[in-house]
């Protein structure tokens, strides 16, 4: 049984349709790639997924379980988590804190404990800020973690924003354009973070791209959209040389 | 380093538990013998209420984020509930002994009514939630002066003075210190993400709807034991008292001392209710010198007195950073390439 | 019909004044994203610009209402540049604050020159005419007409004006339209004027209709008309016009059929259904949130 699973999903924003009958099937350990020009639909996939938009129609299923319909938060504890084309982390608390909000479902006491700091409170708080500390180690930002989101440089925010994606213990993580504003060698770096990532939490990924660095280097297949339209699908030495693909991105018909 | 966080923390804790008791016995103390005149007396009972107010509306529009304007109206449910228990429901001779009853019970009028108004925050924000409390607070004074039974427009009376300095004063440490509790605790760190960018805190798993739902509630709850105490305090009670001025009173206080800063709500409270009573013998002008203060403070210092920075003592060693956090295991640090 | 036609009549003219203060609500938020919550009280300054200019100056009507506007026009102005210019980059609660603490201090400091309420001496011999059962001031006529003569000139002037285009223009995008070399500041100030010149008229022709005046008419009046624009879609000129009718006639409407202390009371509870159906208000435009 596949891990995720899309049929038919439909979008539309009033009269205009952002994605058209998407499917997808994601086998669990699988890294794929979707890409396509701006405005094609793939961030709104994203949405769609974790629950954001409603699809106006069609089905998403993770492990067989409905997805579409429900609240973003039930799907993240289903397992899907994301990161953004636009990095938002919650800027004003601490780097700590992002990693310790995302913790929020695993948290194990309820109103009452809160309002009493009695009751177990302490033990399960020390072991969140374990938890959260330990996977902040990992990611190389434990030095960091009294330091206000706000003021971290640019990489470590995106670093900071994979990490707290992953606090939440997903199965498949959603990474809309994690390379934006890199270069070449920040990309290699983030090669081999994603790589790690998906061995050490055991990962299904999938991931937004213009880069074509990234998208090349790791995905083992990959999907075009254009106009919430897939044209193609496959790996990536067919998309490649595709003549749809490239009348997509350079938009006239080139003699392959 | 696990020896030194424990010996900090009891040392605190011991610390505090005796201040506060300290403070307990120097109410009853002062109620009892008299050590202040009944003004200064009075004073500092409305500056515990006005405490109890600022913070419990801080929780809404500080941590959270909200513009919520109607505060008053939670206040005057717990005024007239527990005013209506004290006066027609409890037996006359025993009234002191029921008053805390009547205070919880005001409260959880409040927080009742403060579960409805929590569901339009599920899906608005900003100025409409504005004009969805505003309208709370409206129909909750409108509501009132349409019942007769409870004295309409002309008000409510009868009450005995019940609420003394230790009993402000317990209430006045109970409500801080819950809410102190709610903000680090997993719900606060939800009613900040949810401030910060409420999209990315559902995405990353914070039931928004559970956060929401029990802020106001709590918020609510308090706004109801201020007005229970209140309306044994002034042993009259009526619509006007809860009108939008008073909501506009809470809104200056907490922005006042300082949003998102416990430490703040009880500086703005303090400052606000002992100047308003130091200009006293300005007359009528004092209302117009004392928002004059408040757009001056404003420009200059934006976010409050407090501005966002916390009271040492109000955040858990575990929050405080200072050097209380266990070490990540050294096997799994620095394990990403 | 009659009945009807007459109470259509009064929601016209309550409407009209609800528009003309909801009008200063939505300018200064459509252009500075912020609720100027002392807008009420200029309203109740205008009502007393009228009262000194119909009193102690003995000026007629026409006189009084341009003085009562200039005079509030001015006084926005400087409200401005003293209060709200340093708050701009601040975060939008404490211009909040600050505006709520200018209305405070308007509505005291008036308290304090004038402890008892006034009353506006009549500027104008009012006729009353029975059209077919109806009863027709010539006041009310003329309340609508001033309005609505205001609100016709305001929307040529936003439409058809360069200084209308610029403040649309700041509207849509605060940061890029100074780099086209347009005066923001000068234009919030033009906008400003405007917004409280208009809600000084609005409290004119309010003390016309119902002469008894005091330093706290203006706090329900303004945040009524604050839910007009709202309701009208805060930012949209037109909105609010259409927000300020509306309510006049939902206010006229219940207190046809309930008794008074309910009048409040239900036009709020309307007004909160409307919004739960339309929640960025008739005319108003969701923010659209990229995720």
């Amino acid at each position: 049984m596949p891990l995720l699973e899309a049929e038919h999903v439909t979008h539309r924003f009033g009269g205009l349709t952002a994605v058209a009958d998407f499917n997808l099937r994601l086998e669990s350990g699988e890294l794929i790639g979707i890409i396509g020009p701006n405005g094609a639909g793939k961030t709104t996939l994203f949405n769609l997924i974790t629950g954001v938009y409603r699809a106006s129609e069609g089905s998403i299923r993770l492990n067989d379980r409905e997805l579409v319909g429900r609240p973003p938060n039930r799907i993240a504890a289903l397992g899907v988590s994301r990161t953004f084309q636009n990095i938002r982390l919650f800027k004003e608390l601490t780097v700590l804190d992002n990693v310790r909000v995302a913790r929020y479902g695993a948290v194990r006491y309820g109103p009452l404990q809160a309002l009493t700091h009695a009751g177990g409170f302490s033990t399960e708080e020390d072991r969140i800020a374990r938890d959260s500390l330990d996977l902040l180690g990992m990611f190389k930002l434990a030095d960091y973690a009294a330091e206000r989101a706000a003021n971290l440089p640019y990489g470590l925010q995106r670093r900071l924003e994979i990490a707290r994606a992953l606090a939440t213990n997903p199965k498949i993580l959603l990474l809309d354009e994690p390379a934006a504003g890199m270069n070449h060698q920040e990309i290699e770096g983030l090669i081999e973070l994603i790589l790690w990532a998906r061995d050490v939490f055991k990962l299904t990924i999938a991931l937004i791209e213009h880069q074509m660095q990234l998208v090349m280097g790791i995905c083992e297949r990959i999907v075009v959209l254009d106009f919430g339209v897939t044209i193609a699908a496959g790996r990536p030495k067919e998309i490649q040389n595709d003549p749809k693909v490239l009348e997509a991105y350079l938009g006239e018909k080139v003699e392959v | 380093m696990k020896l030194n966080v424990r010996d900090l923390l009891v040392e605190r804790r011991v610390w505090l538990t005796a201040l506060l008791l300290a403070g307990f016995v120097a109410c009853v103390a002062v109620q009892a013998f008299g050590l202040c005149n009944l003004y200064v007396q009075l004073i500092l009972m409305y500056v515990g209420i006005n405490i109890i107010l600022t913070v419990s509306l801080n929780l809404i529009n500080g941590y959270m984020g909200e513009f919520s304007v109607g505060h008053a109206g939670f206040m005057a449910i717990g005024a007239y509930v527990s005013a209506l228990l004290t006066v027609r429901g409890f037996p006359a001779a025993h009234s002191a002994w029921f008053f805390p009853v009547a205070v919880i019970a005001g409260g959880l009028g409040a927080a009742l009514v403060g579960m409805l108004v929590a569901i339009p925050s599920f899906r608005t924000r900003g100025d409409y939630l504005a004009i969805v409390t505003l309208a709370f607070n409206m129909i909750v004074k409108s509501v009132i002066e349409n019942v007769e039974a409870v004295g309409g427009p002309r008000g409510f009376m009868g009450m005995e003075k019940l609420t003394t300095l230790p009993w402000v004063y317990v209430w006045t440490v109970l409500s801080v210190w819950i809410i102190r509790n709610f903000i680090y605790s997993r719900y606060g760190r939800g009613v900040l993400a949810i401030r910060e960018d409420e999209t990315a805190a559902e995405l990353m798993g914070v039931d928004t709807r559970q956060v929401k739902l029990l802020a106001f509630v709590i918020s609510s709850f308090f706004a109801g034991v201020a007005g229970g105490l209140f309306a044994h305090l002034l042993q009259f009670i009526n619509p006007r008292s809860f009108d939008l001025l008073k909501s506009t009173d809470i809104l200056i206080m907490v922005y006042l001392g300082g949003v998102g800063s416990i430490a703040g709500s009880i500086l703005g409270a303090t400052s606000y209710t002992v100047l308003l009573e130091v200009l006293r013998p300005m007359g009528v002008w004092r209302m117009a010198l004392m928002p004059l203060v408040l757009v001056v403070l404003m420009i200059f210092r934006p976010r409050g007195i407090m501005g966002l920075r916390e009271f040492r003592w109000f955040v858990p060693v575990r929050d405080f950073f200072s050097g209380a956090l266990p070490a990540p295991k050294k096997e799994v640090a620095d394990a990403a390439p | 019909m009659a009945y009807f036609l007459q109470q259509a009549l009064n929601a016209l003219q309550l409407g009209s004044i609800y528009a003309l203060i909801a009008l200063g609500y939505t300018m200064v938020y459509g252009i500075l994203t912020m609720i100027n919550f002392a807008h009420g009280d200029l309203f109740m300054v205008g009502a007393f610009l009228c009262f000194i200019a119909a009193t102690t100056l003995g000026l007629p009507f026409v006189p009084a209402l341009l003085i009562a506007i200039a005079g509030v026009a001015v006084l926005g102005v400087v409200i401005e540049r003293l209060a709200y210019k340093p708050l701009r980059s601040a975060p939008r609660v404490s211009a909040i604050i600050t505006a709520l603490g200018v209305g405070l201090f308007l509505e005291n400091f008036t308290l304090g020159l004038s402890p008892y309420p006034k009353h506006i001496p009549p500027l104008l011999s009012s006729t009353t005419w029975t059209v077919s059962g109806v009863s027709v001031s010539s006041l009310q006529i003329l309340i609508i007409l001033v309005s609505v003569g205001l609100m016709v000139l305001l929307d040529v002037f936003v439409g058809k004006t360069m200084t209308g285009m610029a403040m649309r223009a700041i509207a849509w995008d605060r940061t890029l339209v100074p780099l086209m070399g347009v005066p923001v500041d000068r234009i919030i100030s033009i906008t400003f004027a405007i917004g409280a010149g208009l809600a000084g008229a609005a409290g004119t022709l309010y003390g016309l209709a119902y002469p008894v005046i005091d330093p706290y008419m203006g706090i329900m009046v303004g945040w009524k008309a604050f839910i007009c624009a709202v309701v009208g879609g805060i930012g949209s000129i037109r909105g609010a016009m259409i927000g300020g009718y509306i309510l006049g006639s939902v206010e006229i409407l219940v207190a046809a059929f309930c008794p008074s202390t309910y009048r409040d009371f239900v036009a709020f509870a309307l007004l909160l259904v409307l919004l739960i159906f339309r929640p960025y208000g008739i005319l108003g435009k969701p923010q659209a949130q990229k995720v």
